[in-house]
């Protein structure tokens, strides 16, 4: 059993960082993970992504064609990766930078202003951790407190000021997740 | 001990330092410039050597300077970085010298682009440089095997007095996975007896690849050819998945292995007697298991990222006796494991095509797959 989310947007928007979190949460509760970015040169100025594969067992390949999740975080990687969740998977979209709606009815999603959210708290530069927040309600592979154990353990001193935050913001994605309707078949 | 979360470039550049590596000498290229960086960082600290050469061609000779005094050494490099290494490593073949040398392999030929890709290997298995040597080569699937292999490499380097080269492609360099390093090993170890290092008190000791005399080249080549037997003998490493009652069998080295271990599981999901055959060492080849595996399988599969290089050396080792279907992706393209899973269910239908030449069948099926 494997589960497999691409985090796509653009360069300073968190994506990596985003991914990296949940794999350094996915080894702390135990679970085989993968994390691999897309190293190209799209990096510069397009889009940035990376894949998380969280399994239970030995993982194969790094990357998916369709994989069970997708956060994206801008308009070109909803329409790149929209018609790639598998079916039944779970869709985040960022609406604070998405001018259109979802079309897909065959999967679940949340159009969530992730933007607005983070600055609300206070630094959209938490607007990764919202997005983060939001999928792990609708896919509860890993606990909101195992993400944030991760961040309490990994945080460098210099940012567990940080801590409360990064926490609030994850809180917030999932209520708000929640609020959502399941648009599911 | 604690797993840690480690990219691949510099988790291998770890397991070296922790393997008593004493001297880094290397060039920075993508997809492989993390290694070098956490080299540059930690060498120092740890009092060791670190240089960044003014190019690959620098690099290699200050590698080949150093194993002469009898020091764990290495370099790291991509593609077009360890093709200007060549002359260099064929001095240090010729010289016998232990070496340990990274490739994180990109798409090619030429300049190429900075994608993973398994096109050299043909260059790094049964070419390289000019002369008659074989190297051990080593390939990776994860990141943990990575930093495995490196921490064997300078093992078998010394035992042989050999180059090492373990075979990774961007996607090892580039992803992050758990792995356990190893401990830290000492760096003082006896000094062999072959190396120069001031010989005061004894005798002069001669190292070089210079056998101006055919004789003595002969009598050289001769010595290299009986240490690899050795090799040959010892040193074949693989893993199996799912082979007990195989009736197809994939092929597969490095990351296209671990690609077509998805695609494996998921056909044994739907009940295809299929298993996967991952060769660790690529030189030596594992020839012999995978003659073996001809005389009781019905069909194979060779999955690669490049037009068919090992594929060759399948061939070679079934001798006809089975039929060898062959899928690759080129150039930097990574294939996702629904294409192999798609090639295993059509074997798994059949008919099987006996009598045709895999590589010219694939190119048909390619080519429409790429044009569509």
């Amino acid at each position: 059993m494997q589960t497999e989310i691409v985090l796509a947007g653009f360069g300073g928007q968190g994506i990596l960082f985003a991914g990296q979190l949940l794999a350094y949460a996915a080894m702390d509760s135990g679970k085989e993970v993968t994390w691999i970015p897309s190293y190209g040169p799209e990096m510069r100025g397009g889009t940035a992504n990376c894949t998380v594969i969280i399994a239970d067992e030995e993982i194969g390949s790094p990357t998916v064609r369709n994989p069970k999740a997708v956060l994206a975080f801008n308009l070109p990687s909803l329409d790149k990766y929209e018609p790639m969740v598998i079916q039944g998977g779970v869709l985040i979209a960022n609406q604070s930078l998405i001018n259109r709606q979802v079309q897909r009815t065959d999967i679940v999603h949340v159009m969530i202003p992730a933007n607005e959210i983070a600055e609300e708290i206070g630094d959209k530069r938490l607007t990764n951790m919202v997005m983060l927040g939001a999928l792990l309600h609708k896919l509860p592979v890993l606990t909101l407190e195992a993400i944030e154990k991760t961040l309490e353990e990994r945080l460098p001193a210099r940012r567990k000021h940080l801590l409360g935050l990064n926490s609030q913001a994850l809180r917030r994605g999932a209520e708000f997740a929640q609020r959502e309707p399941a648009y599911s078949v | 001990m604690a797993r840690e979360l480690l990219e691949g470039n510099m988790a291998m550049a770890e397991a070296a330092i922790r393997a008593g590596v004493q001297a880094y000498f290397g060039y920075p290229i993508t997809p492989q410039t993390e290694l070098l960086e956490w080299m540059a960082k930690r060498m120092p600290e740890l009092g060791r050597a670190f240089v960044q050469a003014e190019s690959e061609v620098a690099a290699i000779n200050m590698v080949y300077g150093a194993a002469c005094t009898g020091v764990r050494v290495m370099s790291s490099s991509s593609s077009p970085g360890v093709s200007l290494m060549m002359e260099g490593l064929s001095y240090i073949a010729g010289t016998e010298l232990p070496v340990v040398l990274i490739d994180v392999v990109r798409g090619g030929p030429g300049l190429g682009n900075i994608a993973p890709s398994q096109g050299d290997y043909n260059q790094i298995v049964h070419g390289g440089g000019h002369g008659d040597y074989h190297p051990i080569v080593l390939a990776p699937a994860s990141v943990q095997e990575a930093v495995d292999l490196v921490v064997l490499a300078f093992d078998l380097a010394e035992k042989y007095r050999s180059i090492v080269v373990v075979l990774a492609d961007g996607n090892i360099g580039q992803m992050m996975e758990p792995v356990e390093l190893p401990e830290m090993q000492p760096v003082e170890r006896p000094i062999p007896d072959w190396a120069v290092r001031g010989c005061e008190g004894r005798g002069r000791r001669v190292l070089s690849s210079i056998y101006i005399k055919p004789e003595e080249e002969e009598v050289t080549n001769l010595r290299l050819l009986q240490r690899w037997q050795t090799v040959q003998d010892n040193e074949i490493r693989y893993r199996e998945y799912f082979m007990d009652d195989a009736e197809i069998v994939v092929l597969g080295y490095g990351t296209a292995g671990r690609i077509a271990f998805s695609a494996v599981r998921q056909a044994r999901a739907e009940g295809i007697p299929v298993g996967l055959f991952r060769p660790v060492s690529l030189s030596p080849y594992p020839y012999a298991q995978v003659k073996a595996i001809a005389q009781r399988a019905k069909a194979m599969l060779v999955v690669e990222m490049n037009t068919g290089q090992m594929l060759d050396d399948v061939l070679r080792a079934v001798e006809g006796k089975v039929p060898v279907e062959f899928y690759g992706r080129l150039g930097g393209v990574v294939p996702y494991p629904d294409e192999i899973l798609d090639e295993i269910r059509r074997i798994a239908r059949g008919p099987i095509s006996i009598g045709v030449d895999p590589r010219q069948a694939w190119m048909k099926r390619l080519s429409q797959l790429i044009m569509n």
